[in-house]
């Protein structure tokens, strides 16, 4: 239905199928009782209906099973999630200026675009901060959104499996052309995007081509 | 004398007369049953505008660009549309309707504790509906922050009227604090001798525990809409970062109040289902204490689940866990609630009723809304599909199927109680069967929009959402159509015979053994209680009639 481009990604297209199938399942059992009852005990099959106050073990019984499954819910979009944004093994780190209604990035050889692009199976760190309003670095591909203010820095780890392109929207509310604040990731195989990198860069004082390499921790700041 | 003590008992509130006349008599009324009418009337008005707004929206999304209004009015249309239904429908909704009808009635009351303030009330009430409704007719705008109002957009960039709704969302603020504190007052001080807490009717448990979430969380919108309005007036820097402040404390301090006000919403709705059911299968209701303590524990756990809105704010992981970890446990006494009320249709005795029908139809509608609350619980999945459309899709089945749903099963069952009317059954099941389709084909397009990875808000949307877009918005005609025969329905039957008996449905709770519509003072003497709410069983020992045909 919708494209994943990293492991991270099919790691919750898991946890939603997980939630969703006991969900499911959940919910045919319900409405099959409700239904079931009101055809079988209707007043006129079951004029004289039996008074059951209640009954301590069901009680006890769906509230532990629910209980167990929904810890098991939180602990399974947990994981995978703290994992991801602990990762200390970083390749490149990109600065994300957002503003009313426009990205900026900016890559640590002083290259600014409007669209975003990372090497293939590497991991890459944003490191966002807003000029304006709050807005919302969505990747539906990476199934990931972290806001961005103005004032502080959020970070966003992106650890693309494929290559190709992929959206990028805003996701929090920020006025009259919020609809309109998309733009582009391009996932570049890691020889491509060091060309692009150094691509119009030699005329312009900044970083050297060959700090950016394969597997070396390079830190904005 | 003697004769005016009569005239309190026996005639009706609705031909009671004060000394006031006309419309004098209604708005002027302390008597809770027409405070609850007032209610009624003021609700229904703005929820129909509240409708208009949303079909207008749903009619833009027909097609991609513009379909019927630019963008601006877009972002307006949502934002009102926002307001109107939470702080002026659903949050005062069941309980200023029909718990002031219902509440000092079902505990035996002649009326709730402080029934000036209860008037007062109703008139903050309308006061700060004006307030929040008068942006549409200022210069600058109809405000357009959406109805979260995050700051540093409504603090520094917008130009539309913003203060005055918020100062109207401030009023109502104070109109909810004051219902909560006369209910619990009432529940408190007026029950009717041996009523005792575990003999109340469970809407009474569901409207206390939620007056006391109006007591404690209202305040926290209150104390915030003035910082916001200091920010924006006078440029005193609390959540504006340029001015040294934080937009996440805002959205912190939003959630505390808004969270739990959820509960607000929800809540009576579950008290009215825990009467409905019990009435319909004539058996007690399974598991009363546990669905007593349920509400009890959704009120307290509630409190502390707020920053599940906030899992992408960019607080920090560990903030993240906690509330997701909490989030998971509120859906344990909700679970338990849905359990019981499935288990009292066990072994009873069904009469397949207009109010039953709706309160199926919500358990069903509910269910889908509490199960993708799990989606937005969990953190891998929320990160996903927080801001889409799954979180609209989410709490319109919540809200919408959830409590208005309710709200019609309330109006379909006290109706006869409310008016002494019966309204036309057929007319009202078709209405819900119609509803039941539309409100589906609407808002279920919404999980897989957002999970397709379609962000709310937005005036536009690319063209591989179209489908379900259209789709989506078939689906609100479907469901306006079943809403307007509903409203014609229930007008028809206002404007009808008095036709209702005392007790049309057999319901045991005490509204139903004083008159239809029930006498000034409610009730000729006190009642004394001797059993639970929904003791069939003693009726059936005591041979004691309760059922009058139809």
């Amino acid at each position: 239905m919708l494209s994943s481009a990293s492991a991270y990604a099919e790691s919750v297209d898991m946890v939603m199928i997980y939630i969703i199938s006991v969900s499911v399942i959940l919910l045919l059992g319900i409405t099959a009782a409700m239904i079931y009852f009101v055809i079988k005990y209707n007043r006129k099959r079951h004029p004289k209906a039996k008074q059951i106050e209640g009954n301590v073990a069901l009680e006890v019984i769906w509230i532990a099973v629910p209980l167990v499954i929904v810890l098991s819910m939180f602990w399974y979009g947990y994981v995978d999630f703290y994992e991801l944004r602990n990762v200390a093994d970083l390749a490149l780190t990109v600065k994300v200026k957002a503003q009313m209604w426009k990205w900026n990035f900016e890559y640590p050889n002083g290259k600014k675009t409007d669209t975003l692009y990372i090497p293939v199976d590497e991991t890459t760190k944003l490191e966002m901060t807003s000029i304006d309003v709050n807005h919302s670095l969505y990747i539906p591909a990476f199934r990931l959104k972290e806001d961005v203010l103005q004032g502080r820095t959020t970070y966003m780890i992106l650890q693309p499996i494929k290559t190709g392109s992929f959206d990028i929207a805003c996701a929090e509310y920020c006025g009259l052309n919020h609809a309109y604040m998309y733009t582009k990731l391009h996932v570049l195989p890691k020889d491509e995007f060091e060309k692009w990198l150094n691509e119009g860069m030699e005329s312009k004082e900044s970083a050297p081509a060959d700090t950016v390499k394969t597997g070396t921790n390079i830190s904005a700041n | 004398m003697n004769s005016q003590v009569l005239d309190v008992n026996s005639v009706d509130y609705l031909e009671y007369k004060g000394k006031h006349k006309g419309i004098l008599a209604w708005i002027l009324s302390t008597d809770h049953k027409r405070i609850g009418i007032l209610y009624l009337v003021s609700l229904t008005t703005f929820f129909v505008v509240g409708v208009l707004l949303g079909f207008l929206m749903r009619f833009e999304m027909l097609s991609q660009g513009k379909t019927i209004v630019d963008a601006q009015t877009y972002n307006a249309l949502f934002t009102l549309h926002g307001i109107i239904m939470i702080f002026l429908v659903i949050i005062p909704g069941i309980p200023a309707v029909f718990g002031n009808f219902f509440l000092p009635i079902q505990i035996g009351a002649k009326d709730v504790a402080f029934p000036r303030l209860n008037l007062l009330s109703w008139w903050l009430y309308l006061i700060g509906a004006i307030f929040a409704l008068s942006s549409l007719f200022l210069s600058g705008g109809p405000i357009d922050t959406g109805w979260t109002f995050y700051i540093p957009y409504s603090s520094r960039y917008t130009s539309t009227n913003v203060i005055l709704p918020l100062l109207g969302a401030f009023i109502l603020g104070f109109s909810s604090i004051l219902t909560g504190l006369n209910f619990v007052t009432t529940v408190h001080r007026l029950r009717a001798p041996g009523m005792t807490f575990f003999k109340m009717p469970l809407f009474v448990w569901a409207i206390y525990s939620t007056a006391w979430i109006q007591v404690v969380a209202t305040p926290v919108v209150g104390i915030t809409i003035i910082l916001v309005m200091l920010e924006r007036l006078f440029y005193v820097g609390i959540f504006d970062p340029t001015l040294g402040g934080d937009p996440i404390l805002f959205q912190h301090l939003f959630w505390i109040y808004s969270h739990p006000a959820v509960y607000i919403m929800i809540l009576p709705a579950m008290g009215v289902v825990s009467e409905i059911i019990p009435t319909f299968a004539r058996r007690t209701i399974f598991g009363y204490k546990a669905i007593a303590f349920s509400s009890l524990s959704i009120a307290i756990i509630g409190y502390l689940v707020w920053g599940h809105h906030m899992f992408t704010s960019g607080m920090s992981d560990t903030s993240r866990w906690i509330f997701s970890f909490l989030t998971f446990i509120v859906a344990i006494p909700s679970g338990v609630k849905v359990f019981n009320w499935v288990a009292t249709l066990y072994k009873g005795s069904i009469d397949l009723g207009t109010p039953l029908i709706y309160v199926l139809a919500f358990i069903f509608l509910f269910s889908i809304g509490g199960l993708t609350g799990l989606v937005l619980g969990s953190i891998a999945t929320d990160i996903h599909v927080h801001d889409t459309y799954f979180v609209p899709g989410h709490f319109h089945y919540v809200m919408f199927g959830g409590t208005i749903f309710i709200f019609f099963a309330a109006i379909h069952y006290w109706f006869p109680k409310m008016f002494g009317k019966m309204y036309n059954e057929k007319w009202a099941k078709i209405a819900v069967g119609i509803m039941f389709v539309g409100f589906n084909m609407l808002y279920f397009p919404m999980f897989i929009l957002g999970y397709m990875g379609m962000p709310r808000r937005y005036y536009d949307y690319l063209p591989e959402y179209a489908g379900l877009h259209i789709l989506s918005t078939i689906g609100s005609w479907v469901l306006i159509a079943g809403l307007t025969i509903m409203i014609i329905n229930l007008i028809k039957a206002v404007r009808g015979p008095k036709n209702a008996p005392m007790n049309p449905w057999g319901g045991l709770t005490l509204e139903w053994q004083v008159p239809s519509p029930p006498p000034l003072e409610n009730f000729r003497e006190i009642p004394e209680i001797k059993h639970g709410p929904y003791d069939y069983h003693y009726y059936e020992e005591e041979k004691v009639e309760y059922e009058h045909s139809k």
